[in-house]
């Protein structure tokens, strides 16, 4: 393998019923970056059935080429399916990066991908970058957290290609989109070898949404130990709509029920970015600070002067939530009415 | 039906600490556990055999210690366990460790591999998938139920973010699965003695069916380049102040981010 004939930087533009994720965007903003730095393009790989008219969004928030397969075994994503059609791709395109949503589905493809073509793949990123190596050349370093958290990790993939990562939602940033801006969309035929298609699809159930998705909210008010319940829970509701914000979680108030699993906040659960994280009785396990520490602006409500939230809070109130909070919300309501 | 399950001993990353001043991390006294989603796949595993009768072997790679961990899993029920242990595995990143693993299933007799979704130590959910792609048996991620169709076929549960998919797969496949949907049983006192009484079998490379070139150190196309850690930014203002001047802090800084 000659590292020279492989090019430019591709993106898994995930999409679900037809909808691009915004992953895919944030990952497009990502592989603008480095591809700028390597002098290549950026090109996104779009898979799906009647999918083809998303492509212009794609080319809009930074893809030079959009890659279309549009086929209706890739109406639902099903593992063997799309790695045969985006490992032909690879295998026909030779990319130098390729990057995925961790996702579901990103986390489920990938890897496959990555041996089937005999690559080195990097779970879960949180930063990428170019940088010279020992020789001037320039070298795809890819940080992750390890341990839990406790830890950070640059991997690189020195004489393998692609070089491949997964990138958690919401860690990387969209560029602002340029509407009109003009790139290349180029349709794909895979050959699908259907004596592999062994796992099919018998319906899908989708969960109750009540609450909208934590990661792209603007502000979140989150609760955890210290909020105790439901009713402790339903203060912090109420901040959040005056604030018109959304309710977030750590992981204790998950596993103990209080809360759902969709709101939770840390390693196990989502990684946000808000322009406000209110964190109100939550300690800051490293595992919660690993989802949040990234938000524009931590405001931290906790009894325990020595808790570890502090450390990451850009203003931090030792003293009791179950006070402060209906106060603050009764003040702001006021501040609001003008 | 014959079922391999893949567990890794881990170090319970939820009480790892680091050395502030070195930056390294302090293992002294952080105990090994068996990974808790391999411990749910255990669970699965264990739930087909009472419900349909199976054998079920648990496979490892790792170090002569992990034998700790195999006999936990025969004390809970698995019939056989196999550990890989030799010098040759050393310095694997995932796709040596998947390719590894492959090279002893393919010398197994085997219907059905179950996986942890993924490590507490590395988290990074692709030895499953990778293994899969070595043995080219199709594969589920994510799965939160499992049962055994009359037709012979698995109708599985895999759980996504918008909710589940329902997918019946045909034939052999391996699964990998979450612990939050599997609570895995204890070990029993008979159990736990009859665990003494099997082996925990060691093998080394030359057992298995791999080429030796893709072992190892030497078969990972993945390097660490540094580890370090974790930067933590610099701690803002705290202040211990009643509720009345809390307030009045927070809406000020509120204001100044034009958030309100």
């Amino acid at each position: 393998m000659d590292k020279k004939d492989y090019k430019n930087v591709f993106v898994f533009a995930e999409q679900r019923e037809g909808v691009i994720q915004s992953v895919a965007l944030e990952l497009l903003g990502k592989a603008r970056d480095l591809a700028d730095a390597l002098g290549e393009k950026v090109v996104a790989m779009l898979l799906g059935e009647g999918i083809k008219d998303q492509a212009q969004m794609l080319i809009e928030f930074g893809a030079d080429e959009v890659i279309v397969v549009d086929a209706p075994e890739l109406k639902d994503f099903l593992s063997e399916q799309y790695s045969q059609a985006v490992g032909q791709i690879i295998i026909d395109r030779k990319p130098s990066i390729v990057l995925y949503g961790a996702t579901t589905i990103g986390r489920d493809l990938a890897p496959r991908i990555a041996s089937r073509l005999k690559t080195g793949l990097t779970a879960d990123c949180t930063k990428l970058d170019i940088e010279p190596d020992k020789d001037g050349e320039p070298e795809f370093r890819m940080t992750r957290p390890a341990f839990g958290g406790n830890l950070m990790a640059t991997i690189i993939c020195p004489n393998n290609r692609p070089q491949m990562s997964t990138v958690r939602p919401g860690v990387m940033q969209k560029i602002q989109r340029q509407p009109g801006r003009e790139g290349i969309v180029t349709e794909f035929a895979p050959k699908f070898d259907a004596s592999k298609f062994k796992v099919k699809l018998v319906k899908t159930i989708k969960a109750d949404k009540q609450v909208a998705d934590i990661a792209e909210a603007k502000i979140l008010v989150s609760g955890g130990r210290g909020v105790h319940d439901k009713e402790g829970f339903d203060k912090l509701q109420a901040l959040a709509d005056v604030l018109g914000g959304q309710v977030a979680s750590s992981r204790a108030m998950v596993d103990n029920g209080v809360m759902p699993h969709e709101v939770q906040v840390g390693q196990t659960g989502k990684t946000v970015r808000p322009n406000l994280y209110m964190a109100c009785g939550i300690s800051g396990a490293i595992q919660h600070l690993a989802g949040m520490e990234e938000s524009d602006y931590i405001i931290a409500i906790n009894k325990d002067k020595f808790a570890p939230i502090f450390s990451v809070a850009d203003l931090g109130i030792v003293g009791d939530l179950h006070k402060i909070v209906p106060m603050l919300t009764e003040r702001i309501k006021k501040e609001l009415e003008g | 039906m014959n079922i391999i399950v893949c567990v890794k001993q881990v170090p319970d990353t939820t009480v790892v600490k680091i050395d502030p001043v070195k930056g390294t991390l302090i293992r002294e006294g952080v105990p090994s556990i068996m990974n808790p989603d391999d411990k749910g796949g255990l669970e699965l595993a264990l739930r087909l055999k009472d419900q349909f009768g199976a054998h079920v072997t648990v496979i490892s790679m790792g170090p002569p210690q992990a034998d700790v961990m195999l006999r936990e899993a025969l004390a809970m029920g698995a019939d056989r366990a196999i550990l890989l242990s030799d010098r040759k595995f050393a310095g694997a990143d995932t796709l040596a460790t998947s390719y590894a693993l492959s090279g002893l299933c393919r010398v197994l007799d085997y219907d059905l591999i179950i996986a942890g979704r993924q490590a507490i130590d590395g988290d990074t959910a692709q030895v499953g998938p990778e293994l899969a792609e070595h043995l080219d048996l199709p594969q589920i991620t994510y799965v939160a139920d499992a049962k055994l169709l009359e037709n012979g076929n698995l109708q599985v549960d895999k759980e996504n973010e918008d909710g589940v998919q329902v997918l019946e797969v045909e034939g052999k496949c391996l699964l990998t699965v979450l612990a939050s949907a599997f609570d895995a049983r204890y070990m029993s006192v008979s159990g736990i003695m009859e665990a003494y009484d099997k082996e925990v079998e060691v093998w080394s490379a030359d057992k298995i069916d791999v080429e030796e070139g893709k072992l190892g150190l030497a078969g990972s196309p993945t390097k660490v380049f540094k580890s370090f850690p974790k930067a933590m930014k610099a701690p803002g203002e705290v202040h211990e102040v009643t509720p009345e001047e809390a307030v009045e802090l927070i809406v000020n800084q509120l204001k100044v981010k034009h958030i309100i």
